[in-house]
């Protein structure tokens, strides 16, 4: 570039100086004068895909669905409060999250995750008939057969009567049930094989039931809801229930007589309203009832399809379904305007906090599944990070006594050419918006190990030079020469292994692919440029003949 | 202080030796590779960011021994458990099933440990969980990113050199990469994507290596009167002439990656072994597997170079 020592010199200082700007730019910005990565400061990285476990989405719904999550996503991420997420579509089907130094990585997964699908619906009052219970379990007798069923336990109906009495005053159907079913059992095990034509008569899941508290509630015990949710989801129970109706749970645990009972919900399955018309929501603390509760409201139109609605259907209840749960079905006293709540029981108000922000930032149309995930604490980060600076400072301290050892005078210029060169790796990085992690620091740290061998092979040719009995300044100029080469070809093929891993690696391979590339162009500047400045400047003044110290 | 200063060493005249050393390491872990297909089922230790599966560390704040950590995960029939390099810090892996929630694992995994040894007690410092899915892509990829350098330094040697030394430098990455996997096989290292990039490097590095070497063959080969020189004793001597550049810089990288293995980060330590091992195996082939596979091509497909030459000193003479 210059032909002067001085133009060289000024070159290198103003370069360098660049390098540190940038550094001290960041550092002004950001708080830390280069990006680190998740591995170093402790945060949280996810893959997500939309689930398509059933397999029936076309690759353009799935595409359909990544787009609006990855615009709902940024939307949550935001309101959350991480600082700089990263939030990026990799291909067309899957959504890369960063979140940087998240202390609570359940809660930042449940915001991800959680759909936020609202419903409203109308409670069917009169439940489900006893013929339409039957309608079901003979459906399930008939596909899942009494075997499987009796693998489930679900075959006989253990005597419940008492507490039933209790609970209920033992006025309900279920209780026949029961003493029907127990003594086809006793029948069966004398006679050693379950006939046939008992089995219409087993109870598979209304036997599961008691009559709720509400109409248009039945209530299982909490032991049973595995079991209950199992035959509700198969297909047999979905078809045989009737028309236009749904079972869903309610989404809290009641106590009675001592066990834990979930409830029931049997809706009108359309819903007459979703999520989509909300324009507000808020997380408060009921002070009548001492819970969290998250206060919404609707837009215009929402409003008034909501006013008109609850005002056709006062005395009904009302569910307000969150993600295919029940929230809560209060009774319709009178016509409802523009907003509404929805009761979190016993949830902490940070939860109901969560929920109001899902709610704004609206619901994911399709369900998102987790395909990758990894956390580090920001212990792990930060021990990460002082054992890396102590190899780095013990490597750099090895590396001087080598060279200074070796190569004296000239060992001497090549680390202060390698500090510099340290200093516009750095700078490099902070310029490009790279982020250091920790295969990254091993790949600086291999850089410097090609901008060692640079300025070896340089000393070296320089020495062969000199004992060949050339005069100092030529056989500087001759090693620099030939040199050269060597080092062009060492460094581009090493780059072009860097590039490709760039190309084909993800997260951390790619900070090391980054840094490595970076780490070469920095090197080969170093070793040509700044390393030949320096030993102009110190050749200045000497004459052709006066021997170096190298 | 100059080392090698004057030295003269006949590499080639040692070839063979080297070549048996070179092959019993190669049969050593391909036989590693053999045995781990029998008995872990496959030929490498794949991580979690292969296989898929789940990766938990946690850390308990009081002194608790492998047994007490497995039998709290449901023993011999649980997950695997071993101690990571910290006090009191274990490693839990568990495979993760085919449509299954990845945080399933990790939910369960904290349960149990909740159970048995009491919320606040440990606290969870990494996790890693992985989709099978994704982790079959990665597998292809890191395959083709592999092959793929492979094709491109290949490509430049044949430009920048002559067709036969990318072939020669081609032939000893390969010895390479074969002697490391074999190693990492052998002491069943596992393969997460540090690894990968490991790899590479060696390819990197060992290749760095190789072209210096030939470098100074290529430049020899060049001077005045070099047809008339024994091919042989060139190459030696060009091996010879950079031999202190050779020691000294495997020396200073060595240190530094000794330096990383010791007091870095522990997540990195299997990184670090991996490029030590492959510094030393890179700068063994570039002298004992790259020259003299040089010699090798030579004598059995005749000396492209010369043609070459000749075609070039045509052209130069036609242009003139």
């Amino acid at each position: 570039m210059f032909k002067s020592v001085r133009g060289r010199l000024i070159t290198v200082v103003v370069i360098a100086f660049a390098a540190m700007w940038q550094l001290y730019a960041n550092y002004r910005d950001t708080g830390s004068p280069i990006k680190l990565g998740l591995d170093l400061q402790g945060g949280m990285h996810l893959v997500l895909e939309v689930d398509d476990s059933l397999g029936t989405l076309t690759p353009e719904a799935r595409e359909a669905g990544i787009d609006q999550a990855e615009q709902v996503l940024r939307t949550r991420i935001d309101e959350f409060g991480v600082e700089e997420p990263l939030i990026q579509k990799s291909g067309s089907e899957r959504i890369i999250v960063e979140l940087a130094g998240i202390s609570d990585p359940e809660r930042a997964r449940d915001i991800i995750q959680q759909a936020a699908f609202l419903e409203f619906k109308l409670v069917d009052v009169s439940a489900l008939s006893e013929q339409e219970l039957a309608r079901v379990d003979r459906a399930l007798v008939t596909s899942f057969g009494v075997d499987s069923l009796a693998a489930l336990g679900r075959d006989v109906e253990a005597p419940t009567g008492d507490l039933e009495n209790i609970l209920f005053g033992g006025a309900d159907t279920t209780a026949a049930a029961d003493s029907m079913a127990a003594d086809s059992t006793a029948a069966g095990d004398t006679e050693a094989e379950p006939a046939e034509a008992e089995a219409p008569n087993l109870r598979p899941f209304s036997s599961l039931l008691r009559m709720g508290d509400a109409p248009g509630t039945y209530l299982v015990a909490e032991e049973d809801v595995a079991t209950a949710r199992l035959l509700l989801a198969s297909e047999s129970g979905q078809s045989s229930l009737p028309r236009n109706i749904s079972l869903q749970w309610g989404n809290e645990v009641d106590a009675a007589a001592g066990r834990n009972y979930r409830r029931l919900y049997v809706l009108v399955e359309e819903a007459f309203m979703t999520g989509e018309y909300l324009e507000d929501a808020q997380a408060q603390r009921d002070p009548q009832f001492n819970q969290a509760i998250v206060n919404f409201q609707f837009n215009r139109a929402g409003g008034r399809l909501f006013s008109r609605f609850t005002g056709q259907n006062v005395g009904e209840y009302l569910a307000i379904v969150l993600d295919g749960e029940v929230m809560s079905a209060p009774v319709i006293r009178d016509r409802i305007g523009a907003s509404g709540q929805i009761e979190m029981a016993g949830a902490p108000l940070e939860e109901a906090r969560d929920l109001a922000l899902v709610l704004r930032a609206g619901a994911l149309t399709t369900p998102l599944r987790i395909m990758e995930e990894r956390t580090v604490g920001p212990s792990l980060g930060q021990d990460s990070i002082d054992q890396g600076e102590i190899a780095g400072i013990v490597g750099m301290i090895l590396v001087l006594g080598i060279m200074v050892g070796y190569y004296r005078m000239a060992g001497f210029l090549s680390i202060v050419a390698l500090t510099i060169y340290l200093i516009l790796v750095m700078g490099g990085m902070a310029g490009m918006g790279a982020t250091l992690t920790l295969p990254g620091i091993a790949g600086l740290i291999l850089s410097v190990g090609m901008a060692v061998d640079a300025n070896v092979l340089i000393f070296e040719r320089i020495r062969e030079e000199l004992a060949a009995g050339r005069a100092t300044r030529t056989a500087v100029d001759e090693g620099f020469g030939h040199a050269l080469s060597a080092i062009v070809d060492a460094n581009v093929t090493t780059l072009i292994t860097a590039l490709i891993l760039f190309q084909f690696g993800t997260g951390p391979v790619r900070g090391f692919a980054v840094t490595l590339s970076i780490g070469i162009v920095a090197s080969f500047f170093s070793a040509i440029y700044v390393t030949r400045t320096f030993f102009l400047l110190y050749l200045q003044g000497k004459k052709a003949s006066d021997p170096i110290s190298i | 202080m100059r080392l090698f200063a004057n030295a003269n060493y006949t590499f080639i005249d040692k070839r063979r030796t080297a070549y048996v050393i070179s092959a019993i390491a190669i049969v050593v872990g391909l036989g590693a590779m053999m045995a781990n297909i029998a008995l872990i089922g496959s030929w490498q230790n794949y991580g979690v960011d292969f296989t898929g599966g789940s990766l938990v560390q946690v850390h308990f704040n009081s002194e608790r021994d492998v047994g007490e950590v497995r039998d709290a995960l449901g023993g011999v029939s649980g997950p695997e458990v071993t101690r990571f390099a910290g006090e009191n810090e274990f490693v839990i892996r568990a495979p993760l099933d085919e449509g299954a929630s990845v945080d399933a694992v990790r939910t369960s995994i904290e349960g149990q440990l909740q159970a048995a040894f009491g919320a606040g007690s440990f606290e969870i410092s990494r996790t890693e969980l992985v989709g099978p899915k994704i982790g079959a892509e990665l597998q292809q990829k890191a395959l083709f990113a592999i092959l793929f350098s492979f094709v491109l330094t290949l490509i430049y040697l044949a430009i920048r050199f002559e067709l036969r030394f990318g072939m020669a430098a081609v032939i000893a990455t390969m010895h390479d990469i074969l002697i490391t996997l074999g190693f990492l096989a052998l002491f069943r290292v596992e393969i997460a994507l540090p690894t990968v990039a490991a790899i590479l490097t060696i390819v990197g590095y060992s290749l760095n290596d190789t072209i210096v070497v030939f470098d100074r063959i290529r430049e020899n080969m060049g001077k005045k009167g070099a047809r008339k020189v024994d091919q042989v004793e060139l190459i030696d001597r060009s091996i010879n002439e950079t031999l202190p550049r050779t020691v000294l810089t495997s020396g200073t990288t060595l240190a530094v990656l000794v330096a990383l293995l010791l007091v870095g980060p522990a997540v990195i330590r299997d990184f670090s072994t991996v490029l030590i091992l492959g510094v030393l195996i890179g700068t063994y082939s570039s002298i004992f597997v790259a020259s003299p596979a040089l010699v090798e091509i030579r004598k059995r497909m005749g000396d492209g170079g010369d043609r070459e030459r000749a075609r070039k000193r045509r052209a130069r003479a036609a242009s003139v």
